[in-house]
């Protein structure tokens, strides 16, 4: 196709009202993108990063003109911008000390902002809630004609997974905050004991939501993971099925494992061992992903470009997060390890190794598509060697200083661990080396950066099909689906 | 993981190597098989129809079994310590702990009690039983492998039997505001000849001192130390440092001298006056210490004198 007659998503229509008020899926993606962004900067706040799954232009992937609600789409945005200044504001005003996780009754008596900053976590609650709600609708209404549930990309059925996620768990976070507001505001006794309360049902409820949550960052960077190892592999996917009934069986299984991070809050002995059990049943399926994907490169044709590095990175990261939760589930372990570096250490490796790196690598993937720009390939590989090796020095380090005792939320320590807090700042230099290449290399590419053609990696999946970067409409005429996502054995794609 | 101390210790440590050298095991098979397909299987030349098994249900089974079998293994065998671990033994010597912000306070059957220094007899089960005044916390002896939260509203309870003398650390971790990190306690364990004595001599501390060094003492052991400074720099209260007798402001707008009236005041009815630029958070010492050791105190912050 003909670059000059096609119309672009980026150019058409222009100005600034056009961003601010625009109904396309693509362009929101980017104001997330530039959202989110603009946050990993300034702090890295944790709602914000449960924002990461709609960073991408994912619609393309069923062949839908765009999302089934376009302005619940910007709405969600906007509220997730409003929530999220006035999570910064609360930090910046008065700031906050009650860790992420609010744990009452010292967040209903500290004199700190917490109502403005739950306040900020509630509103972007329904962001979440509105965008879970939006991608339901459009994976079941908007597909095209020919594909079938067992056709989709399977980066869309981790987006399904978390989107049952959103829309069920959330509205319980929210309540929970609520009620911790009432309580701050009016003084009635919900959680703290002084009023007659109960604290260890906040953790019931906090955790109700807050360990589904994990999984609404995951599941989409699994879905991820899927795609570039099988674009970057040439390959069809291993074991379809297997993946896309593990995301949902992820999703199931997190409903029920909330009390594994209240194995020392003086529940039952019974409440334990059942929490135990059902935790160990979330490694399968994890477990089943890992395997699928290694089957995936037998007899492939790999090559390692920036995307495939990163989706390695995950494989590696992950696993190492993965087996270290194993030694969590165990409860006589566990009680060792509770609330010190090694769990520090262990999220760290299944959030920012795995949904990070798979963040990185579907943006470093999509690039091309999103801004019909290609990067610097070179820099990109220094800048994952840097952020790989950064990573392991910082985090491994936790694990060794989680397992000598040290607990976590300590500004101060003793100087038994001086050592290892030394070497795993050090890392965190090395880290943040990387991502400050990254960011300007990507920015350079936006101006300076080669145009990209309409299918740069090969890729067998439908948004490839259509120009860098696409139309306004996604796809000028709805598209014919002549194969399925991963038929590399069937249908020879040239790179172009 | 530190050298273990307590008869649990082992057990613990036998499942975490366990689980260890299951997971290297593990990581091994995976990532040697990265290694392998990404060399093996490098793409060279132009693109090719690709083939190979895409669907393999003898492999997917396979490799959901042998996790299922491992961590059924892993799930009994904590579970089995675990029990273990809160299910304290009859004979038990029961001492009850006291968390608040930011320090724990132990009581002996006998009426004797201790601040953030937990004394016990070697070789004898210990049952704590546990309770906070304000907010969570959580009593935690790594060397021990044990933690427990502590709640303001139900009493919690553990368990541990430490087979040598020696001195252990004694964490909080459950972030409990400002001073967390400061909350850090010791576990001493003596010979039971030691410990008897120990506690028959408990109240006869500070003879044989002046006063303001056994205030002195009573600054760090009953962990005055924690928010109050002595070299001028304000922590989470105010420092000592050259106080008696300055005027201070208080959070009202009144001002008040520092003096003796003042101290004591201060120490058993920490609300009735707030320095201004400070939160009142500081507990109540009543019943914590006795006159003596408040007039200890009181000298030991007179003879801090600014140069």
């Amino acid at each position: 196709m003909d670059a000059t007659v096609v119309p672009n998503y980026l150019k058409q229509p222009k100005g600034l009202k056009s961003w601010l008020f625009t109904l396309d899926h693509k362009r929101i993606g980017l104001l997330y993108l530039a959202g989110i962004m603009t946050f990993f900067i300034v702090g890295g706040v944790l709602a914000l990063i449960i924002r990461l799954e709609l960073l991408h232009p994912g619609k393309d992937l069923v062949g839908a003109k765009d999302v089934a609600f376009p302005r619940l789409n910007l709405a969600s945005w906007y509220v997730y911008i409003f929530g999220a200044l006035f999570a910064l504001y609360s930090i910046i005003a008065g700031s906050v000390d009650t860790g992420w996780t609010f744990y009452t009754p010292y967040s209903t008596r500290t004199t700190t902002s917490v109502i403005s900053m739950t306040l900020g976590v509630f509103i972007l609650g329904f962001s979440s809630i509105f965008t879970g709600l939006n991608f339901i609708v459009t994976i079941h209404k908007l597909r095209i004609p020919g594909m079938t549930w067992f056709k989709m990309p399977l980066f869309v059925w981790g987006l399904y997974a978390t989107a049952i996620i959103q829309v069920l768990a959330t509205p319980v976070l929210g309540i929970t905050l609520i009620l911790l507001i009432l309580e701050r505001t009016f003084g009635i006794g919900i959680f703290d004991p002084s009023m007659g309360g109960d604290p260890v049902l906040y953790q019931h409820f906090f955790w109700f939501y807050s360990h589904p949550a994990v999984y609404i960052m995951i599941l989409p960077g699994m879905g991820i993971i899927s795609e570039l190892i099988a674009t970057f592999s040439h390959k069809k996917i291993f074991g379809y099925s297997a993946i896309a009934f593990s995301s949902l069986a992820i999703a199931f299984i997190s409903f029920l494992v909330w009390g594994h991070h209240m194995f020392v809050s003086g529940q039952s002995e019974l409440a334990a061992m059942i929490f135990s059990s059902l935790t160990f049943l979330v490694a399968i399926p994890s477990g089943i992903k890992v395997f699928n994907w290694l089957a995936t490169m037998y007899k492939g044709r790999i090559s390692l470009e920036t995307p495939m590095l990163y989706a390695l990175s995950f494989l590696f990261l992950f696993t190492i997060g993965g087996l270290t939760g194993i030694f969590l589930g165990a409860l006589a372990v566990d009680v060792h390890l509770h609330d010190t570096y090694f769990i520090v250490a262990h999220f760290h490796y299944v959030m920012m190794g795995g949904t990070v790196m798979a963040f990185l690598g579907g943006l470093h993937f999509w690039w091309p598509k999103m801004f019909g720009r290609m990067y610097s390939e070179r820099w990109g590989k220094i800048s994952v060697a840097l952020i790989f090796i950064g990573f392991n020095v910082t985090f491994f380090t936790q694990f060794i200083l989680g397992a000598k005792g040290m607990p976590r939320r300590y500004y101060n320590y003793l100087d038994q661990y001086q050592p290892l807090h030394a070497f795993s700042s050090y890392g965190s230099w090395i880290l943040g080396l990387g991502f400050l290449i990254m960011f300007i290399y990507l920015i350079h590419s936006l101006f300076r950066g080669r145009r990209a053609s309409s299918n740069p990696w090969g890729s067998l999946t439908l948004e490839w099909t259509n120009s860098s970067p696409p139309p306004p409409e996604n796809f000028l005429e709805t598209p014919k689906l002549t194969h399925g996502p991963y038929d590399y054995d069937k249908v020879l794609v040239e790179r172009e | 993981m530190p050298p273990g101390q307590s008869t649990i210790a082992p057990e613990v440590d036998a499942l975490f190597n366990f689980i260890l050298y299951s997971a290297i095991v593990f990581f091994a098979i995976v990532v040697l098989t990265i290694v392998y397909f990404v060399i093996r299987y490098r793409r060279r030349g132009k693109e090719e129809l690709t083939s190979g098994v895409t669907q393999n249900l003898k492999l997917e089974i396979l490799w959901t079994a042998i996790p299922i079998i491992l961590v059924v293994i892993v799930f009994f065998w904590g579970f089995r310590v675990y029990l273990k671990m809160y299910v304290s033994p009859k004979d038990a010597y029961e001492i009850k702990v006291t968390g608040q912000q930011w320090f724990w306070s132990f009581n002996y059957p006998n009426g004797a009690s201790t601040v953030n220094d937990l004394v016990v007899p070697v070789g004898k089960p210990i049952r704590l039983l546990m309770s906070s005044k304000d907010v969570i916390h959580s009593f935690y002896v790594p060397d021990f492998r044990i933690k427990m939260d502590v709640l303001p509203n139900r009493y919690t309870g553990i368990w541990f039997e430490a087979p040598e003398v020696g001195e252990h650390n004694l964490f909080c971790a459950e972030y409990c505001g400002t001073s967390h990190s400061d909350m850090i306690g010791r576990v001493r364990v003596l010979g039971e000849y030691e410990f008897d004595q120990w506690i028959q001599e408990g109240a006869g501390a500070g003879e044989g001192v002046s006063p303001a060094e056994y205030g002195k003492q009573l600054y760090t052991s009953k962990a005055c130390v924690t928010c109050h400074r002595i070299d001028g720099v304000p922590h989470t209260g105010p420092s000592f440092l050259g106080i008696y007798g300055e005027a201070q402001k208080m959070a009202d707008g009144s001002s008040v001298t520092v003096d003796e009236n003042y101290i004591r005041e201060s120490i058993l009815h920490p609300q009735a006056k707030i320095v201004a630029g400070f939160q009142p958070v500081m507990p109540t010492y009543q019943g914590l210490l006795d006159d003596r050791q408040i007039d200890a105190l009181i000298a030991f912050i007179k003879s801090l004198k600014k140069e």
